[in-house]
């Protein structure tokens, strides 16, 4: 994953998820603020739900009336819910 | 992240042996102290519960001599071939009970799509949803203490799946294991990171301290990962496993999170649900795009198994929580031996 002259660096679009860019990645935001991932890859939000935008949180995740699990696990491990999401940031697709 | 002295690393001391749980963890626990003490039969291990408490901790003795031992066992007792024979026979068990068990699907796209649907937010979902909304102090602790057997260990059984992977399935795995030990920095490895969340909740972080407190149920969860890693054979399913984490660990980590910052636990319990909302969510693209599609296309027998470690996962952890919420809601301690007093930030 390394980033160098020689070899562009690879970018990734999920259609309906985050764009995955090799890292480290700095994003200017609307407000002029830079900040920067220096993870191997980088999930850039592209739903603008995420709650720790401009890094995806998996907020663009379909949501279902029964969950498929009822799991949770190591650092946990449950098909989640968004639980303030849609209050903050609107419905989920 | 603490800001006193560095704290002893959790791993520093090998813990001593738990008690037994019954007839078979108490013959491993006897032969590990003693060579010559004779171990349990086929038939006695085809009498017990693969499930239960006694055969769980038996696995999970013999899985520990692979991590970090006992103390006053001697480290070569790993490779003793008359307890990689007892341990082979309690594998079978609880392979065969998971196989039997675990829902099948069609394709491993299936089983992972299952993964990307989100429950709508509902403390029947899961652990994670309950102890956001009503989840205290105590109970964070004993999740934390329980959990504490695979944290603080963390990433350590998927790193037997390295040397069974090549090309691209393997490049992208240890980039992702990279992450969880921390990309180089020993303050960031996660295990680490969990040991200062447990500070923060007031718990021993000694490596193997909370075993006893554990029940069969949380051990199983533990125990399937061993499994899966240290078997080739089952190097499609310890895929399929660490899929299913790394794909329900980022809505779960954000759940545990807010649930840490509406107690008060302290900045480093937020911390390390933190930062697994934001790593996870990378990792999840990684192992399905860049760990499991190569190693299907260049395996594509693997599949079935992949799709059994999805569900195992999923089968085991949701045993685990019902267990859990069981205990919670009746207001009744989930551990097998209460935690100390304590509760709040250690210091």
């Amino acid at each position: 994953m390394r980033n160098t002259p020689e070899r562009p660096r690879r970018v990734v679009v999920e259609r309906d998820g985050p764009v995955l860019v090799e890292g480290p990645v700095t994003v200017l935001g609307d407000d002029g603020v830079p900040v920067t991932s220096h993870r191997f890859v980088v999930a850039v939000c592209t739903c603008r739900r995420s709650r720790t935008y401009p890094w995806c949180d998996t907020s663009h995740r379909r949501k279902s009336k029964k969950p498929q699990s009822e799991g949770d696990g190591p650092a946990d491990l449950c098909p989640g819910a968004d639980e303030d999401g849609a209050a903050r940031k609107g419905e989920r697709s | 992240m603490t800001t006193t002295a560095p704290r002893q690393e959790s791993r520093a001391t090998t813990p001593p042996l738990p008690p037994a749980r019954g007839p078979l963890s108490a013959a491993v626990i006897a032969s590990l102290r003693d060579s010559t003490a004779p171990l349990p039969d086929a038939g006695a291990v085809t009498a017990a519960d693969p499930y239960g408490d006694d055969a769980q901790l038996a696995l999970y003795l013999l899985y520990e001599l692979h991590y970090q031992g006992f103390a006053g066992v001697a480290e070569d007792r790993e490779w003793d071939v008359e307890l990689l024979r007892l341990r082979g026979r309690l594998e079978d068990r609880f392979l065969a009970r998971l196989r039997a068990e675990a829902p099948s699907r069609p394709s491993a796209a299936d089983a992972i799509d299952a993964l990307l649907i989100e429950p709508v937010a509902d403390e029947d979902a899961g652990v994670s949803h309950w102890l956001q909304s009503a989840g205290g102090l105590r109970e964070l602790r004993e999740y934390a203490a329980l959990r504490s057997l695979y944290h603080l260990k963390e990433a350590d059984p998927h790193a037997w799946v390295l040397p069974r992977l090549y090309g691209r399935a393997k490049a992208a795995m240890v980039a992702v294991e990279f992450d969880e030990f921390g990309a180089g920095h020993a303050e960031d490895v996660h295990a680490r990171l969990f040991a200062d969340l447990m500070a923060d909740l007031g718990l021993d972080t000694a490596y193997g301290r909370w075993l006893d407190a554990a029940p069969a149920e949380a051990l199983a969860t533990v125990n399937v990962m061993s499994l899966f890693g240290l078997h080739r054979s089952l190097r499609g399913a310890l895929v399929g496993h660490f899929a299913a984490v790394e794909i329900t660990s980022s809505p779960g980590s954000r759940r545990l999170a807010r649930a840490m910052r509406r107690t008060g636990a302290g900045p480093a319990a937020e911390r390390f649900y933190d930062e697994h909302v934001e790593a996870d969510a990378v990792h999840e693209q990684v192992v399905r795009h860049e760990v499991i599609a190569p190693l299907l296309a260049a395996e594509p027998r693997l599949e079935a198994d992949v799709v059994f470690g999805v569900e195992a996962t999923g089968l085991l952890e949701d045993r685990l929580g019902a267990v859990l919420l069981d205990a919670w809601r009746a207001g009744r301690s989930a551990l097998r031996t209460p935690l100390p007093e304590g509760g709040g930030r250690a210091r």
